[in-house]
């Protein structure tokens, strides 16, 4: 398998990749500039208590839990599919972590138990999407309506009067520090590594592609399209239980309403953003990281830059737009003929 | 029957069942009180949806419904303590709407961006502008208003037709005109059948597309409208999540996300069963919020596996 990785980045292929990472980069880049230039010291990062600390940190910090569940959502897209319950599943980790804990279980079993959750809800929607053949924004849209439900449900099982909890083991994997670097980050590269090799050093980020380019010419060239396409939202629920950990750790308490809230749609910007196509066929892991990134920039930039956070949602939306229209051929091309003063 | 009256018939008989199980469950759920409450209560919603479902037909999907609901309601409220009347405010977030679907419509189309996407960036977009004009819920103090809020038919066996339920049905009757008896109708179909074929066959493609999309802005901006008046309120939050629970109305209604099938009239449907859900188990009383959100994703499941399995078996097809 080793060879295909390098028949794929032929020259041309090289180009284009630069080609793609380039307006993410740009727009990050701008974001950045304009950062510096109302706020003094913004790029400033110094050491404090022994820890990191910065603006930069922070954009990173924040944004690591959209990261993980972007490049989840990134296999499910690359796969020609969607996942709109990757927030119930925060959701749903969340509460089982705070129902475990109140029933004594060893914090480090709890872990076990939210990523066997979020790996449940992975096979419940791969089995629904790759056995049933039901379209995936509908197939993920069941677990997306109901999740919260479940997550509320859980925090009854043990009265649901108090799903705050505190655990030393979880906090320090959210909130913690590992020497100068936040814990968070640390493990966020280290899934960012784990999915690179799988997809880009074993076989199954190509089957993946070949599937989401064309699910019938894959399946004719000997890959389980469907077996692939049902590892691709396992992959995802994985990725979104460990968001929920670090989510719920971060804030001592289950709170299936509102935690992860609108995290499918800022997961799914990430990939889009990172130059990659709802129709399938591609998958950009460092991309869609940059495209998580741009996105909190974003956010964190309006906060620090002293607009009022009512902006928050209109400033993401122009950016979105303005992003996505440098993206689009068409769009481009009516800017360019516009600035020469041409008619079409 | 014909095979595209099927879906239909299917989530009639689910209402009704539903309907009857309520019946046999708690005394008084037989009644045309609760069907009125149900529908002057999901109404907006319904409007809503039934917009989405020109929308999804055409191979497309719109989420920016909720803000949709929540800014039109905010400009009226916003407008009426501006001291204008609400029905010219009504009049004018009517056409903002159809203008800004069609503009989604426009960037879908010449963009070609996914419309997943493009009504995201609405979505935020109308959201925040709701968060921009006002953080808190504004009275509309109109008479107008507070005749509307208070307007009914009485309906035979003691219940009540709204009048949130009648500007729906009017709606209603106008999209099922529009979809199935005019060229542009049929024009969204085609596309959402098959793109390739309908442009070969001459269909307009950038008119239809932009059509739909207008239709669900415009559709969208009445929901909001009905909402504004039915509570008498602008609220910056108000519709969060209707997006959800439309597109979840027009699935059960039997329309295929996939586009190119599925009935207007349906969605009429698939939003009752959501709002019966409701009903049924506020009616229970020990049951709370996180039991409809469950039974309604439970619902959901049971009617696409059904859809999936025994209404349309010859379109299952491999990539989804």
């Amino acid at each position: 398998m080793s060879a295909l990785p390098q028949t794929k980045r032929s020259p041309r292929r090289v180009g284009v990749a630069a080609r793609r990472i380039a307006w993410p980069a740009l727009a990050l880049a701008l974001i950045l500039a304009v950062d510096g230039l109302i706020t003094p010291g913004f790029f400033s990062i110094r050491i404090v208590e022994g820890r990191l600390f910065g603006n930069l940190i922070d954009i990173l910090y924040r944004a690591m839990p959209i990261a993980v569940v972007a490049l989840g959502m990134s296999v499910v897209i690359g796969a020609k599919g969607v996942d709109l319950s990757v927030g119930s599943v925060v959701a749903i980790a969340g509460a089982v972590i705070a129902w475990r804990i109140h029933r004594g279980d060893p914090h480090l079993l709890i872990l076990f138990w939210a990523l066997g959750v979020g790996l449940l809800c992975g096979v419940w929607n791969g089995l629904l999407v790759a056995a049933l053949d039901i379209q995936p924004i509908v197939a993920t849209l069941i677990l997306m309506t109901s999740g919260r439900g479940i997550g509320l449900m859980i925090n009854l099982l043990y009265g649901g009067t108090d799903p705050s909890f505190s655990s030393p083991l979880l906090q320090f994997l959210s909130v913690g520090h590992l020497g100068l670097v936040p814990t968070r980050l640390v493990l966020g590269a280290v899934i960012f590594a784990g999915l690179w090799l799988l997809v880009r050093r074993t076989a199954f980020g190509m089957f993946v592609e070949a599937a989401g380019e064309n699910a019938r010419a894959a399946e004719l060239s000997g890959v389980q399209a469907r077996l692939v396409r049902f590892a691709s939202y396992v992959v995802c629920g994985l990725c979104a239980a460990w968001a929920g950990v670090v989510l719920t750790a971060d804030t001592h308490t289950s709170d299936p309403v509102s935690e992860g809230l609108y995290i499918e749609l800022d997961a799914i910007l990430a990939v889009v953003i990172g130059g990659g196509s709802l129709s399938g066929g591609r998958i950009y892991l460092g991309a869609t990281v940059l495209g998580a990134v741009v996105i909190q920039a974003l956010t964190t930039s309006i906060l620090t830059s002293g607009l009022p956070p009512e902006y928050n949602l209109v400033v993401k939306a122009a950016v979105v737009i303005a992003v996505l229209l440098l993206q689009s051929k068409n769009a481009r091309g009516l800017a360019f003929s516009l600035a020469r003063g041409e008619k079409r | 029957m014909n095979e595209r009256y099927r879906p239909l018939a299917a989530t009639a008989t689910v209402f009704v069942a539903l309907f009857v199980a309520g019946g046999l469950l708690y005394d008084n759920f037989f009644s045309t009180l609760v069907l009125g409450d149900i529908l002057a209560d999901n109404a907006f919603v319904i409007v809503a949806a039934i917009g989405t479902t020109f929308v999804i037909i055409s191979g497309g999907i719109d989420l920016s419904i909720g803000s949709m609901i929540g800014f039109v309601g905010v400009v009226i409220a916003n407008l009426d303590a501006a001291g204008w009347h609400p029905l010219v405010s009504a009049g004018m977030t009517l056409a903002f709407g159809a203008a800004f679907g069609a503009l989604q419509g426009l960037v879908v189309d010449f963009c070609e961006i996914q419309p997943f996407i493009v009504t995201l960036a609405g979505l935020f977009l109308l959201r925040g502008a709701c968060f921009m004009i006002n953080l808190d819920s504004t009275p509309i103090r109109h008479p107008f208003v507070e005749a509307f809020a208070a307007a009914s038919v009485p309906l035979p066996g003691g219940g009540f037709l709204a009048s949130s339920a009648i500007v729906m049905f009017v709606a209603l009757a106008a999209a099922i005109v529009v979809a199935h008896f005019t060229a542009f109708g049929a024009d969204i179909y085609a596309i959402g059948g098959d793109r390739t074929s309908a442009a070969l066959m001459g269909v307009p493609m950038r008119r239809t597309v932009v059509g739909a999309y207008a239709v669900g802005g415009l559709y969208s901006a009445l929901g909001g409208v009905i909402y504004a008046f039915y509570t008498s309120s602008g609220y910056p939050l108000a519709g969060t999540g209707a997006e959800l629970s439309a597109i979840a109305s027009v699935v059960l209604g039997g329309t295929m996300l996939t586009g190119g099938v599925g009935l207007v009239a349906g969605t009429l449907i698939g939003g009752m069963i959501l709002g019966l859900i409701a009903t049924l188990i506020n009616f229970n009383g020990s049951l709370n919020g996180a039991w409809i959100m469950v039974s309604s994703g439970a619902l959901l499941f049971v009617f696409i596996v059904l859809q999936r399995t025994l209404i349309a078996p010859s379109r299952l097809r491999i990539g989804g």
